[in-house]
């Protein structure tokens, strides 16, 4: 059990793709103008991901090392499209507002990156916990900087209207939006590096009582 | 004549791929910490997504949507990306070893870059905005991928001009890395909102 915590850990916050690795960066900065859109995006990578991860993980035994990249880029792809199908017929108000980024999902870094660096190498079960971890992680990211974005350019709150002040530059993807996500990343880090101080100040301090009782 | 400045001016600065549009960001924020592997790499993206743009366009208007497959078209896409992009690399490395010293390493990072897909699937996607009521052909598609390239390498470059000067600069240890870059970059997107 204590796998999957760390796995899960790992994907939410310790190797979040959005503010620790920096993964996936396009439809981040192109999208997080609208929260709902945002979240739209982030949903559409936790399932194609978790289902890629799943697909490439029961298969690592069957595909060939040397060929394996087409290979995911093949399950990939076919995910994507079975995805933008469905979102076109279901949903076509959220196809609209994603555009050109639904398709870019093959090209995503987080994917390639998760089927490369870990579901080649585990079981399905494991895989399948990375594959949520990883885009649940990217999917609160997007969403919160999608509120804050949005919060400032349009003044409303997924779609509902709150204020009438405004700031341009938020309400359009380019330079209000990498500026939220560099201060985003800062403010991570930051949180990050303090958590992890403090817990290595404590483990020290524990050591050596320890070692001062056992003297004793 | 129009439709020509139009998708000049279009392309390379109104809806530049990376302020405007934020396609490749990637190689945007990965590549540019120096000027000359900014140019390479610029250059190498401009390039791809042109001979894309010239394989991908006649093979959707005239094979895949005559045959009704058009939904195909990511894999398709990507397929051939992943092929042209090799085949790119084994010709370059034959002709010019020199040129492939100075831009070959940069080759295969080119084939999950947003910049090239993205531009082969606008092209089949409405134009309007750009080239009015003139009607779409290949010869339009290439030359706005060719100059989508070229606004792209325009500001990787001057990224990384502005990212060699920071170097010498003290930040803090919490916005060093990906934060003051994404910071830089915002202020290049706001000078790029004049026009």
């Amino acid at each position: 059990m204590n796998k999957y915590k760390k796995i899960t850990l790992d994907g939410l916050i310790f190797q979040n793709p959005t503010f620790m690795l920096v993964l996936g960066t396009c439809p981040t900065l192109g999208l997080i103008t609208s929260a709902t859109s945002a979240a739209g995006m982030g949903i559409c990578v936790l399932v194609v991901l978790t289902l890629s991860n799943i697909i490439i993980s029961a298969l690592r035994k069957v595909i060939p090392n040397s060929v394996r990249v087409p290979c995911y880029i093949v399950v990939i792809a076919t995910l994507v499209t079975l995805v933008r199908m469905v979102l076109d017929k279901f949903v076509p108000d959220l196809y609209e507002s994603l555009g050109g980024f639904l398709a870019l999902i093959v090209v995503n870094c987080i994917i390639l990156g998760r089927a490369e660096a870990f579901a080649n190498k585990h079981t399905v079960g494991e895989a399948a916990v990375d594959g949520l971890a990883n885009g649940l992680g990217f999917t609160v990211a997007l969403t919160l900087m999608g509120i804050v974005c949005e919060f400032l350019g349009s003044g409303s709150l997924f779609g509902l209207h709150i204020m009438d002040f405004t700031i341009g530059i938020f309400a359009m993807p380019g330079a209000g939006t990498f500026l939220v996500y560099g201060l985003f990343i800062a403010l991570f880090v930051y949180i990050i590096d303090n958590f992890e101080r403090s817990r290595r100040v404590k483990a020290n301090k524990l050591s050596r009582e320890n070692l001062l009782k056992e003297e004793a | 004549m129009a439709v020509l400045i139009a998708i000049i001016l279009s392309a390379v600065l109104t809806n530049n791929f990376i302020t405007k549009q934020t396609y490749g960001i990637c190689p945007f924020l990965g590549v540019s910490k120096k000027t000359s592997s900014a140019l390479g790499m610029g250059v190498a993206v401009t390039v791809v997504m042109a001979i894309a743009t010239a394989v991908t366009y006649p093979i959707y208007t005239f094979v895949m949507v005559p045959l009704n497959i058009d939904f195909l078209e990511i894999i398709f896409f990507i397929f051939i990306i992943a092929s042209l992009v090799q085949m790119l690399e084994k010709i370059i490395q034959k002709l010019s070893p020199s040129l492939y010293n100075s831009m070959g390493i940069y080759l295969p990072l080119i084939t999950t870059n947003c910049a090239v897909l993205g531009v082969t699937e606008l092209v089949i996607g409405d134009m309007s905005h750009i080239i009015g009521d003139a009607a779409m052909n290949m010869g339009w598609a290439v030359l706005y991928a060719l100059f989508a390239g070229i606004g792209f390498t325009l500001v990787m470059v001057i990224m990384s001009g502005i990212r060699e000067k920071i170097n010498y600069y003290k930040t803090p240890k919490a916005l060093s890395g990906f934060p003051i870059a994404m910071i830089t970059a915002s202020f290049i997107c706001m000078a790029f909102l004049v026009f």
